[in-house]
């Protein structure tokens, strides 16, 4: 990890997202004072924590593994950290069972973890950050372990603590559901460097560079390859009108003539149907695969040479070998340089 | 259609074709002979234990008829008291007694030290990493592998210069430290294998060094105690080398007293006091093993569990 700064707003909810091994844990890990840092300082609440204990911090850590004290029971769990700190009992007492009220565990704090079930477990291991009052909540992918369903629930649930107790959150997850739904900013990280910092929505529309575009969405963005003109894009045989596209820089003259850049397309901009004539570019094209999904069908086709995916209605007929007639809005298409991969 | 019909016919003929669960053959020549050979097996080794218990049981009159697998015709315990108090060694003719208390006052305190010293030792070098750590940990494995024999006169000196030779004490101190590699290696592979996640909870809940090992890793670690306590107790119980080395005749151990009453070349070989001798000193580890086993499964049971 080299050259970070990062600057989280009190009772922000920040996301790391990447792919594994791309740093975002020893970030977290750096934060939580679990690993010294080699350079830099960090501060917390505008204390400088470069050198202070984890404990000192004034963080609480939720781990991918629960991480709970299996031969403590819930309430042991929930009251340990507060008896390091020499709280005294009462006012244990209140705070654990405050945590407990919130998190509904109240029913089951005599238990040990072994008897309780993955989501139980797991907010067990929230309330053990609850109740020490921290200021910034970290999570180090706190639902990894979970199946699909109860993953979805406890997304849910910590969004609406996010909201009720308005505490700073960081949270480290490599799922992009979890990092578009839960965050106020998300910081794409690729080998120890954030590659983007913005919230939700200018990461999905406006990714800044080829990586988080095809990281982000799914089914992942369509790229073509191209050379751009003037007030067009054209790859291969097909010529692209960009009129609607917002150039980074504002200028599309300052954008050399004749430069190499990808395209990039995501699957769900792509009309099908009667409106498909109405989009700034529209062509008859041959469906080679169908997946259905349900909601949706991904179809599989070639456009100017390359593969090329595009969402439609989960009822629509369409078989291999049938011919779609497609649109695209160029206006919310990204254009990114051949060379450096970041946008236009 | 085809295939739901092949599927029908064979179903109709299912009395000869295999359908259900697969019936097990009990008797087959296979399970015989495996049975077989495990029982000569056991009886193999179950003999010699049979033999020393019926002799330490007879008197000597009915040995010196030479049917060693015979059973005792006249019961007597005369053999085991003999072996316990009366037997000479040397100068002393209070029996085995003086070794067991001897062994006893010599393992107690071993087994407490290297255990609790080892088992912080592997917590240290598991979980708080150090600058050199891995260094340290290889060097105190590299002891491991160094016989025992080249340091015996070393801590002859050793022992001579802090005025521990001979004493209860320095045979102590002796299996402390012998005890450390392989129990550090032990401990260390146990902590390492609890999960790290564990740890780092511990600490951002503000524990530290000695709050994280006594309230987090201890309560986990029963099976791992366990085992280094079997390993301890019939290890040092079982010494003869250091035993004869460092002590004098009044604070031999048990084994080395059992040598000298066996290998005794005056009067009559007495074989019953003997074997009767014998198996009081095998007693102890038998005991552990059989007290600490039924522990160790209860102890391996309470550590799988997963938090």
């Amino acid at each position: 990890m080299q050259n970070l700064n990062l600057e989280v707003a009190k009772g922000e909810f920040l996301v790391l997202l990447g792919s594994s091994g791309c740093g975002k844990s020893t970030l977290l890990n750096c934060i939580a004072g679990l690993l010294d840092v080699s350079g830099g300082q960090i501060f917390i609440n505008g204390d400088n924590v470069t050198w202070t204990e984890p404990s000192e911090r004034g963080i609480g850590m939720v781990f991918q593994s629960y991480a709970l004290y299996p031969q403590m029971s819930v309430e042991g769990n929930l009251s340990f950290g507060l008896k390091n700190a020499r709280v005294p009992k009462a006012e244990i007492k209140e705070r654990v069972a405050n945590a407990a009220k919130i998190l509904q565990l109240e029913d089951m704090m005599r238990r040990k973890p072994a008897a309780l079930s993955g989501g139980q477990r797991q907010r067990v291991a929230i309330g053990r950050a609850l109740v020490r009052d921290v200021d910034v909540f970290l999570f180090d992918e706190p639902l990894s372990n979970l199946d699909a369903k109860l993953r979805a629930d406890l997304r849910v649930e910590i969004k609406r603590l996010h909201q009720q107790l308005e505490n700073t959150m960081i949270y480290v997850t490599h799922d992009q559901v979890e990092a578009m739904t839960l965050a106020d900013r998300i910081a794409i990280m690729k080998d120890g460097l954030i590659q983007q910092l913005g919230t939700p929505d200018e990461i999905y529309n406006r990714p800044a560079n080829k990586y988080v575009a095809g990281f982000i969405g799914s089914p992942s963005m369509n790229f073509l390859e191209g050379t751009i003109a003037e007030n067009t894009v054209s790859c291969g045989s097909v010529t692209l009108p960009m009129d609607g596209y917002q150039f980074t820089d504002q200028s599309v003259s300052r954008t050399p003539q004749g430069t190499d850049i990808w395209v990039g397309i995501r699957p769900e901009h792509v009309v099908t149907g009667p409106a498909a004539d109405n989009q700034a570019f529209s062509t008859d094209i041959s469906v080679e695969l169908v997946e259905p999904m349900g909601s949706d069908k991904l179809v599989w086709t070639q456009l100017a040479g390359e593969a090329f995916r595009f969402r439609m209605d989960g009822q629509a007929n369409v078989a291999p070998g049938d011919t779609v007639r497609i649109g695209i809005n160029t206006a919310y298409a990204s254009l990114f340089s051949k060379n450096k991969e970041t946008r236009l | 259609m085809s295939a739901s019909a092949s599927v029908a016919s064979a179903g109709a003929r299912a009395g000869s074709e295999p359908a259900g669960p697969k019936p097990k053959r009990r008797l087959s020549t296979r399970n015989i002979v495996l049975y077989s050979i495990l029982l000569v097996v056991a009886l193999y080794y179950l003999l010699p234990l049979y033999v020393m218990i019926v002799t330490s049981l007879k008197g000597m009159p009915e040995i010196r008829t030479g049917n060693i697998f015979a059973p005792p015709l006249e019961m007597t315990v005369e053999p085991w008291v003999k072996a316990w108090s009366e037997a000479c060694t040397g100068l002393n003719c209070d029996g085995l007694s003086r070794g067991f208390w001897n062994s006893v006052r010599i393992l107690i305190p071993s087994v407490i030290l290297s255990i609790a010293i080892a088992s912080v030792n592997g917590y240290a070098i598991s979980n708080w990493k150090f600058k050199g750590s891995e260094l340290f940990f290889n060097i105190l494995i590299f002891g491991a592998f160094i016989p025992y024999q080249v340091m015996l006169y070393p801590i002859v000196i050793l022992l001579r210069e802090v005025g521990l030779m001979g004493s209860l004490s320095g045979l102590v101190v002796v299996h402390t430290i012998f005890g450390m590699p392989i129990l550090t290696l032990l401990f260390r592979n146990y902590f390492s294998s609890l999960p790290n996640e564990l740890f780092k909870a511990a600490r951002v809940d503000g524990a530290g060094f000695w709050g994280v090992y006594f309230r987090v890793m201890l309560p986990m670690s029963l099976p791992i105690f366990v085992v280094a306590l079997i390993i301890q107790v019939t290890g040092i119980w079982n010494d003869f080398l250091f035993g004869v080395v460092y002590t004098n005749p009044n604070t031999y151990p048990m084994t080395v007293q059992l040598n000298n009453i066996v290998n005794s070349t005056q009067g009559v070989k007495e074989y019953n006091v003997n074997m009767a001798a014998t198996l009081l000193t095998g007693l102890i580890p038998l005991i552990i093993y059989f007290v600490s086993g039924r522990l160790f499964v209860r102890g391996i049971a309470a550590g799988a569990v997963k938090g």
